[in-house]
């Protein structure tokens, strides 16, 4: 920590040409480190309030990193859905992965009770977003459309069965159950969404490779609603939904032009050497959308 | 997001006024403004009624759960209102303003669950704030010809800096400001040193400067 205590101090100063009486010096220090003084007093109060937020801040930080690792596997787990024969053995191991992290996100709700929300929101904002991506893509695999944010806090409801407060609370709590909830905000869904085309983009360029030529028209319709949807936003949403919507087009470009490929020569073609003709345009993908 | 524009037209009020009271406040550092000391915290606590009013108004520009989705608006001029406030009463009393102190000037609440309040880091930050003053008033005093005001600031800015140096504080813009703390502390032994040398430091007094 702080290394100016007392004679390192003193002496710093001393070198710095400016010596002391060194009595008075440690007479002031004496003084003013005086333990029943009313500022040292209140210190420690600032330093109990202090502790006590920032502890509650990095415990979210920590459920919040195990959200984001989840989420990302689950979502390299759905990836593989275009190559395997039975897409619904990995759908039903998506679905316990993501039971999983929403016992996380429960765990998160609590942190958060009789909080508010945003003084604690980027300490879990990262997984939120991730998780978001992951259960959007899960459900547009199977659904072939956008999750809503009503269904995402729909299955976000927590339910906890509450011991009796000994000493007699005041909010009378009930013994029994209590109903938790997390309300994922307009903005971690926006920002979660925006992530997601990136990865129906990749699974656009993939299923081509397998010989999937529905897929990308499919994909490239539903992208298209999702940004303008983005661009009907604009700069008016918050910024880093503006720094998305920039990748976002980038991904769009991307699967609008494999339809364009496969609408002028995909009848040319034989269809294993149709992943040849996307790999040219597959090597401009920028770094940020290499292995992740 | 349709709170801000509201938001941000009363804090402008809110830096206007936080200025006007800084105006009074700052002519303390004049050799003339030091007779005039308690006249100057009488005008500087009429104009806080006003900011309280402000404040009062800012209150209901959003939904009283969401203090801190909007509190980067008003963050600045709170520290700063936090500080004029600590500056006042250390004119007046020579000692630390509490928190509840200040949040009985601005008309704010302290604890967060009872409405739109002061934070701890916040107070804070405005204590800090005060503390560069304080240095600051210690050479002007010299100047103007006041030798004991000098150590008293200089025992008071060291139990604060005791006082800091309890907190456990993160890599956060409270911990940047606080690492001023030191070159405030500093300045002011460097005045108690001057005068002392040359046999100019009296005893310092307890309490009020009479």
């Amino acid at each position: 920590m702080d290394c100016e205590v007392n004679s390192e101090g003193m002496n710093k100063r001393e070198g710095e040409g400016c010596p002391r009486k060194n009595a008075d010096a440690v007479q002031d220090r004496d003084a003013s480190a005086n333990p029943s003084s009313p500022i040292i007093a209140v210190f420690k109060v600032f330093q109990q309030e202090l502790d006590t937020k920032h502890d509650k801040y990095e415990r979210l930080v920590k459920i919040s990193r195990d959200v984001t690792i989840e989420s990302k596997r689950t979502i390299f787990l759905l990836h593989r859905v275009t190559s395997v024969p039975n897409a619904e053995d990995i759908l039903n191991e998506a679905d316990v992965k993501l039971d999983a992290v929403r016992q996380k996100i429960g765990l998160i709700a609590e942190e958060l009770r009789g909080e508010d929300i945003y003084q604690f929101h980027r300490a879990f904002t990262a997984g939120i977003q991730e998780y978001v991506e992951a259960v959007s893509f899960l459900h547009y695999i199977r659904h072939r459309s956008l999750i809503s944010l009503e269904e995402i806090n729909a299955r976000l409801v927590f339910m906890r069965t509450e011991k009796v407060d000994p000493k007699g609370s005041d909010e009378a709590l009930p013994l029994g159950a209590q109903v938790l909830t997390f309300h994922v905000t307009p903005s971690d869904y926006l920002l979660g969404v925006a992530d997601l085309t990136g990865e129906l983009m990749r699974m656009c360029i993939s299923s081509v490779g397998n010989g999937d030529i529905d897929t990308p028209f499919q994909l490239s319709q539903f992208l298209r609603q999702i940004h303008d949807g983005f661009s009907y936003i604009g700069n008016t949403g918050p910024y880093e939904v503006s720094k998305k919507l920039h990748t976002l087009r980038q991904s769009l470009g991307k699967v609008e032009d494999a339809c364009y490929a496969l609408r002028v020569r995909g009848s040319e073609i034989p269809k294993h050497m149709l992943a040849d003709v996307f790999s040219s345009r597959t090597t401009l993908l920028d770094p940020e959308e290499g292995v992740v | 997001h349709h709170f801000s524009p509201d938001i941000r037209k009363v804090v402008q009020i809110l830096e206007q006024n936080a200025r006007e009271i800084l105006t009074v406040l700052q002519s303390v550092h004049q050799p003339s403004g030091f007779k005039e000391i308690p006249s100057k915290c009488a005008r500087a606590r009429e104009l806080f009624c006003t900011v309280r009013t402000q404040l009062a108004d800012l209150k209901t520009k959003f939904p009283v759960e969401q203090y801190y989705r909007f509190h980067e608006h008003w963050r600045f001029v709170l520290q700063r209102l936090a500080f004029l406030s600590a500056f006042v009463v250390y004119l007046e009393s020579e000692t630390l303003v509490t928190r509840e102190e200040v949040a009985q000037i601005l008309g704010i609440e302290v604890v967060r669950e009872k409405g739109f309040h002061l934070d701890v880091e916040d107070y804070l930050a405005g204590v800090l704030i005060m503390a560069s003053e304080l240095s600051r008033l210690a050479v002007n005093s010299v100047t103007a010809g006041d030798y004991s005001r000098p150590l008293r600031i200089s025992n008071f800015i060291n139990e604060l800096d005791s006082g800091f140096r309890l907190l456990n504080l993160k890599n956060d813009p409270l911990r940047k400001r606080y690492d001023g703390l030191k070159y405030d502390v500093k300045k002011i032994e460097e005045v108690v040193y001057d005068l002392s040398i040359r046999g100019l430091a009296k005893e310092p007094e307890s309490g009020v400067d009479k």
